[in-house]
Formats: structure tokens, sequence, C-alpha cells
């Protein structure tokens, strides 16, 4: 194993430099011109932002539990990613002063005048709405510093016990990973529409978030590797089972997302179907087709191939689509609550896009300059690096 | 006899090739014992040029294809085009049953709903392309079934479809040296090297593709398995649930107990004041005159009212009234004869008359309500009417129908 650490080109820092301050600028005009509309677009920058953080945190935490070794020269990556966990905390505070616009079930004559909000009230009240939060967010927290203070330590010392030691977190971790990012799904985004429920919506933004998590590893893994950051260019099966993973996972997500519908479609209630119109009135109805084609169809054909799943070209431009793919998701499932009449995609909505990967580029590059891209002394790096399909 | 059995299976499993071989040779055998040793092996014998050699591994190596020089593997072509197969027939399946040969309003919903096509679409797009992936491995590029192949029932065999991993240069191939061959293995460290030589059988016959005792004993297990399971389902198994035919259903049978509902009774009554679909409570029983007064017939003469009307009258009145009204129908001599209904007195009634008789009944003649709708009752009136004028029929008619 022959690793230098090299520092990242500058150019990357120029770029996440760039994106992120012109996106804060046309944050804060956005706030000034339209508050309302600004609260939203920051709630799904915030929810896309989860998305890569507590995702990429899940994927860690998977590699631990399930033993795997082909992702262990680029677990760094992931952690990289995670920490965006510590800045979501930051990051929340603008939404809860926004809450009264985001969310109806906060407004006191709603609660006053709507009988199934009062039967909604223990659960869906301010104080445990944000107690919830603040919770979920600990957990987070606590779990992103275990696993990375593991990691960092074992760079030093090689010690085999801290992996031992980081698969019990992650026995617990992947239990509560799936409560809280079902909470915040319901938290945040579901109870945009009080009145409206699915059993299903927390499994369809989990799927997201690891589409999206995979697809930002992915994305980082070729870039590095290829450009001989990593390793010296690892060779094996590995493109390829990110490629299969990512493939696997937005079939998955697919999967769900035709479920929830099929069975709104199928039992035709009014209490659920309303959400769905939602989404097809107007030009929404284009969006939501459109949904299927970018997130589904086009990326499903292109991984499809056994060829296309090695070539890091390919897997480049895929994962960054992915991404795109899971913004446009989350915009699907939280804008029609305030573009009622169709959807609106305007500089306000991009600069909060720019925030979004400017933060995500800056994060990673301030994390890649102190620490080792690669964990060179993981028990399992030898057998990652020379990882075979069979 | 059983013990007789399991000595013949034993014996039958551990046989070696008791056919005798041929001098002539087939090929030599290498064996390894690691993955990677056979993956670098192979990639080493197609290096050197050798075209007539195969590996045998006790499970899929990932990258073999390329080690042994076979480019990108065709299979993912036969797994799509299969698949895509499924998903068109699939599909066809359901819009042909749903909105052609059998279709039926569910839920409000259109006769061919696509979501609610999705799964079974998807479910048989992967049943294809799964059985077109496996047969396509196996015959169109595995050539099989191999029936006599010189390597079966060898000590070679029996290591790769367990714990070893072998290769195999045939002796024909035209680059075969028989020292070149061996200094090949050493070089990649095979552990084993073994010559394989071609039965007697080989030389002289042809395996057919289908052995009659092979073949017999595939019909012969489905033909037992088929009536194994007729038998079992329809007699072993009729009365056990889940296999009952769905004789056993959760639904309330009329007339019988139920414990959901606190008066126990299992049917429910209608909301006072229900009226079953159709049959509107008749409000003058007993009243001719303002029934004649009230009514007015609300079906108009149509070519599809008439048609309807007689279709009813045939059914229920012309047993008694006879096809054309005449009162001379099939019960005659069992039943009191009605009258005529070409008298005077019947020409001149109203409709409201007619409508009357049939709803109310008539001294023996008795109400019609529950067999014939409404709208029904309306329509043999006016086909009465037609019987009447037809009986008045002139020679002006003629004319009138040209
Ligand atoms: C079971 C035999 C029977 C059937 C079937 C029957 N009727 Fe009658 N119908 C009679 C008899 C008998 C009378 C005479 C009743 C009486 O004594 O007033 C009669 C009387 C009538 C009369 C009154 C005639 C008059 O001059 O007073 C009309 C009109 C009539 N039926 C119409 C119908 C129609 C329309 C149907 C078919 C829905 C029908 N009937 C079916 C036996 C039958």
């Amino acid at each position: 194993m022959d690793y230098n650490k090299k520092p990242l080109p500058p150019v990357v820092g120029k770029i996440g430099f760039g994106l992120l301050g012109v996106g804060l600028l046309l944050m804060i005009l956005a706030f000034v011109v339209d508050t309302k509309r600004a609260y939203f677009d920051y709630l799904w920058m915030y929810m896309f932002l989860v998305s890569i953080g507590a995702g990429s945190l899940a994927l860690v935490a998977l590699e631990y539990l399930v033993g795997a070794t082909w992702s262990t020269p680029f677990r760094r990556i992931s952690e990289f990613l995670a920490s965006l966990i510590p800045l979501l905390v930051i990051l929340v505070i603008p939404l809860i002063f926004g809450m009264h616009d985001l969310f109806h079930w906060t407004h006191e004559s709603t609660l006053a005048s709507d009988p199934l909000l009062q039967a909604k009230e223990p659960y869906l009240n301010v104080q445990f709405f944000l107690i919830r939060t603040a919770i979920i967010l600990f957990i987070w927290v606590l779990f992103y510093f275990l696993f990375t203070r593991n990691s960092m330590k074992q760079d030093i010392s090689g010690d085999p016990l801290l992996t031992k030691q980081s698969i019990k977190f992650s026995a617990v971790f992947a239990i509560l990973f799936i409560f809280t990012i079902t909470f915040i799904a319901i938290d945040w985004m579901m109870t945009l529409e009080y009145h409206w429920f699915s059993t299903m919506f927390g499994v369809y933004y989990f799927a997201g978030t690891i589409v999206a998590a995979f697809a930002a590893a992915t994305f980082c893994s070729v870039m590095l590797n290829e450009n001989g950051y990593l390793v010296s260019k690892i060779k094996n099966n590995n493109y390829y089972s990110f490629a299969t993973l990512l493939f696997g996972f937005n079939v998955f997500w697919a999967y769900i997302g035709f479920s929830q519908y099929m069975l709104i479609w199928y039992a035709d209630i009014p209490e659920e179907t309303f959400w769905v119109m939602m989404r097809m009135k107007g030009s929404w109805s284009y969006f939501s087709i459109g949904l299927i084609f970018l997130h589904f169809v086009i990326p499903f054909l292109a991984l499809l191939p056994r060829s296309s799943k090695v070539k890091p070209k390919l897997l480049v431009v895929m994962s960054v689509w992915l991404l795109l793919a899971h913004a446009y998701d989350l915009y699907w499932i939280i804008m029609p609550s305030y573009f009622t009449e169709g959807f609106v995609f305007g500089w306000s909505e991009l600069g909060f896009l720019m925030f979004a990967f400017g933060l995500i580029i800056t994060v990673f590059k301030i994390r890649a300059a102190k620490t080792n891209l690669v964990p060179v002394r993981d028990p399992k790096l030898e057998a990652g690096l020379n990882f075979h399909l069979n | 006899m059983i013990k007789n059995l399991i000595n013949k299976i034993k014996e039958f499993d551990t046989a070696e090739d008791k056919e005798r071989r041929s001098s002539k040779l087939y090929g030599k055998a290498a064996l390894y014992n690691t993955p990677n040793q056979i993956t670098e092996a192979a990639a080493v014998v197609a290096g050197s040029g050798y075209k007539k050699f195969d590996v045998y591994t006790p499970y899929p190596l990932h990258g073999m294809d390329t080690a042994m020089g076979m480019g990108a593997p065709k299979i993912g072509y036969v797994s799509f085009i299969l698949g895509i197969t499924g998903t068109s027939l699939a599909l066809l399946m359901m819009i042909w049953m749903s909105t052609i040969d059998y279709p039926n309003i569910i839920g409000g919903k259109p006769f061919f709903g696509l979501p609610a096509g999705i799964p079974i679409t998807f479910e048989s797009t992967v049943l294809l392309c799964g059985i077109a992936t496996v047969l396509g491995l196996l015959v169109l590029f595995s050539k099989m079934p191999k029936l006599n192949s010189p390597l079966n029932d060898t000590d070679f065999m029996k290591h790769v479809t367990s714990d070893k991993y072998g290769l195999v240069i045939e002796a024909d191939d035209e680059k075969y040296i028989e020292s070149d061959v061996l200094k090949l293995f050493a070089d990649t460290k095979a552990y084993e090297v073994q010559d394989i030589y071609f039965r007697e059988s080989n030389l002289t016959t042809k395996t057919p593709l289908f052995d009659k005792k092979f073949t017999g004993a595939i019909i012969g297990t489905a033909i037992l398995t088929a009536v194994v399971s007729y038998f079992t389902l329809n007699y072993v198994l009729y009365d056990v649930v889940p296999f009952d035919w769905m004789r056993q259903q959760g639904r309330i049978d009329s007339q019988s107990k139920s414990d959901f509902f606190p008066n126990k009774s299992g049917m429910r009554e209608p909301v006072t004041g229900t009226v079953a679909r159709g049959f509107m409570p008749y409000e003058y029983a007993g009243m001719p005159d303002s029934a004649v007064k009230l009514l007015a017939n609300p079906v108009p003469v149509t070519k599809k009212s008439l048609e309807r009307g007689q279709d009813r009258y045939n059914i229920y009145c012309s047993p008694c009234h006879g096809y054309f009204g005449d009162g001379d129908g099939r019960m005659r001599d069992q039943f009191p004869k009605p009258p005529s209904l070409h008298t005077e007195k019947a020409k001149n009634w109203k409709d409201g008359n007619f409508f009357h008789v049939m709803t109310n009944g008539q001294n023996v003649m008795p109400s019609y309500a529950e067999q014939v709708s409404k709208d029904d009752r309306w329509a043999i009136v006016n086909y009465i009417r037609a019987l009447q004028r037809a009986k008045d029929a002139g020679e002006t008619d003629l004319e009138k129908a040209k």
C-alpha cells in the first residue's frame, strides 16, 4: 500500500467558496424579497443537506455493520460528507423562526377550527416538534463524533479494537437511523400538509437519502481515485460495487415511490389523494412525470449494462445526475405546498441550491485538508484494496 | 428393500467411471487452489494463443470472461430482450383481458389502470428475464447439455464441482504441444495435472440429446407430480384452510348470527324509509280510478322500448294472454281464461288502466310489480297498444309502410 497524502487542488476550494458566496448572497436577497418563499426554499435546501449528511453517516455505519471491505478505501469520503451533521444543528435555527410561515398547523386559528388537527395535537404541537428535532439532531451528532473519533484514532494507533467498537456503535445507530430519518421526514416534510398521511413516507425519504449519499460518495471516490489522490489508483471491482449499489438503491427508491402512489391511487380516499392531486395541478403534472424519467428511467437505463458500471466517466456523470435528481425529488415533495398553481424555479431557488453544493464542497475540502483521504491503518483496508467480486 | 435402494444410490454416487477409456487423449487438465491463480492461469493460456480450452469452477468468477479473452459477455442482451418481451407480454395480456375479454369496472377505475398493472408487469419481466438468463447461459453459451463429455465422471470433475478450480487444454488445439502445456501449468503453479482420455464410446457413437431413460424420468416425474398434487389438493387437503378452494370465507351469510353487532343479527335492517332500487312504492293500490286519472306513461314509444315491451310481454304475460293478447295463452284450460285485450273496453282504456292491472293485479290475475320493473311495465303498455293497433290494420297501412 502506498498512500501519499496530497492536498486537494485549489480549484476545488475556489468552486466551493464561489458557490457558497454567491448562494449566500442570493439567499439573503431572497429573504428580503419574499420571506415565505425563501423559507420554503430554505427547508428544501436543509432537507437536501440532511440527506447527504445523515445518509453518509448511515453508509459509514453500514460498512461497519455488514463488514464490507470493498468500500473501506473510500470510507473517509463518506465520513467527510457526514461532517455536514454538526452544521445541521446551526442551520436548523432559521427554520425554527420560519415555522409559522411553513406549517399551517402551528397557527392558533387553524387549531381552533380544525377537529382533525385537534386530534393530532398531542403529537403535532410546537414544543414536542422541537424536542423531537433536537433529539434527532443530538443522536446524529453523537454518532458522528463516535464514528469519526474512532476512525481518526485508528489512523494513528492502528488498533483493530476500534473497528470492533465501531461495529457495536453501528448496530445501535442502524436502528436509531431508521427512526430518526422517518421522524425527520414526517415532521419537516409530511406535516407541510398536516391532513395528509402516508405510512410509506419515511421509507420514501430514506430511499432517497441513501441514493443521494451513495451518489455523493461515488462522485468523490471516482474523481479522487482517477486523479490519483487515493492509494495508487484502485482498479478492481470497487467501481462496479458502487455502480450496482447506486443502481440497486435507485430502483428501491422507485419501488417505494411507486408503491406509495399505487396504494393512494387504488384506495382513492380523498384524505390521501389530495396530496397527489396537488402534484398534478398545472405545470406540476409535467414536473411529476419528469421525476419518473429523471430519477428512475434514465439512470436505470444508463446504469443497467454491465459495461457502464465500470466506466469512470459515466459514473461521475450519473452520480451528479442522481444528486440533482434527489434535489428534484425533494423539490417535488416540499414546494407544491408553496407554489400551489404550478412549479417555479427562479434565482431564489437556484441560490439555495448553489449554497447547498457550495457548503458540501467547502466542508469536504476543509476536512480533507487535515485528514488522510484513506483510513490508512484500518484492518480491513488491505482486503478492500485487493477487492475482487469472487 | 430400502437398504438395497440406499446401497444402490451410494454405489451410483461413488461410481468411478466404469467404462474403459481409450488411448486417445482428450486434453490435459490442471487443478488450481485459489480463484486468483485460476484467473491468472486463464489469462496466460489465452495469451499464449490457445483456442480450445475451458475453465471449470465451483461457482462463477467475476472477470473470468475477460481473463479468458472472450470479450464482453453477450448474455446481457438475451436477458434484456427477454425482459422487454416479458414487459410487453404482461401489458398486452392485461390490456386484452381487462378491456376486451372481460371488461369490468372496479372501484370506479378505468378498465385498464396502469398503476394496477405495474406489479404484474414487473413480475413477468423478472420471470422471463431470469429464465432467459439461466437457459441462455446453459444452452446458448455453455452449449449444454454435454451428456457425454469425456470430463464426466473423472476425478477432475469431482474437484472442480466442490473445492478446486480447473483448466483443460484440449489435445486437438492447433498449438498443443505436450511439453509446452506442462511447462505452462507448472509456471502458473498448478497444484495437480491430469490426463483426460476419451471413452471408447465417445469415439464410436454419439449420445443422443434426449436419452431415453432421462426423458422418461422427466416425463414420469411430471405426471407423478401432477397426479399427486391433483389428489392432494382435491381430496386430502380439501377441507384444510387455505387449500379449501375459498369455501370458508369471513363473511356473514344471510339469516345467520353475528357477534359483531349488538343484537347478534347478521343481517342489518335498512334505514326507515329505504326503498329498494327500481321498486318505488305504489300509491294507488286498490284505487284504479285515481291511478287512471293521475298516472301518465313516462316511457316514450321508441323502437327500443317497444322491443323491450315485447320481450317482457312474451315472458310474463303471453302464458295467459297469448302472444297477441287474444286470451289464448299456453295456460288455457288450466287457469281462468283472461279476457281479450282487444275488446272495445280495453281499446278505450287509458295507459294508466293497464299499468294499474299489472301493478295491483285484478281479481284472479296477480300483481306483476315484483317481477317486472316500473319502466318495463310502461313498456309493456306501449307494446299492448301496438298489438291493438296491429289488429285494426287496414289497406291504407300497407301504403304507409311503403
Ligand atoms: C296467470 C295468468 C295471467 C298472466 C300471466 C297475466 N294475466 Fe292478465 N289477466 C289474467 C286473468 C285471468 C284476467 C282476468 C281477471 C279478471 O277476472 O278480471 C286478466 C286480466 C288482465 C287485464 C284486464 C283485462 C280486462 O279486460 O279487464 C289486463 C289489461 C291484463 N290482464 C294484462 C296483463 C299483462 C300486461 C300481463 C303481463 C304482465 C298479464 N296480464 C299477465 C291472467 C293473467
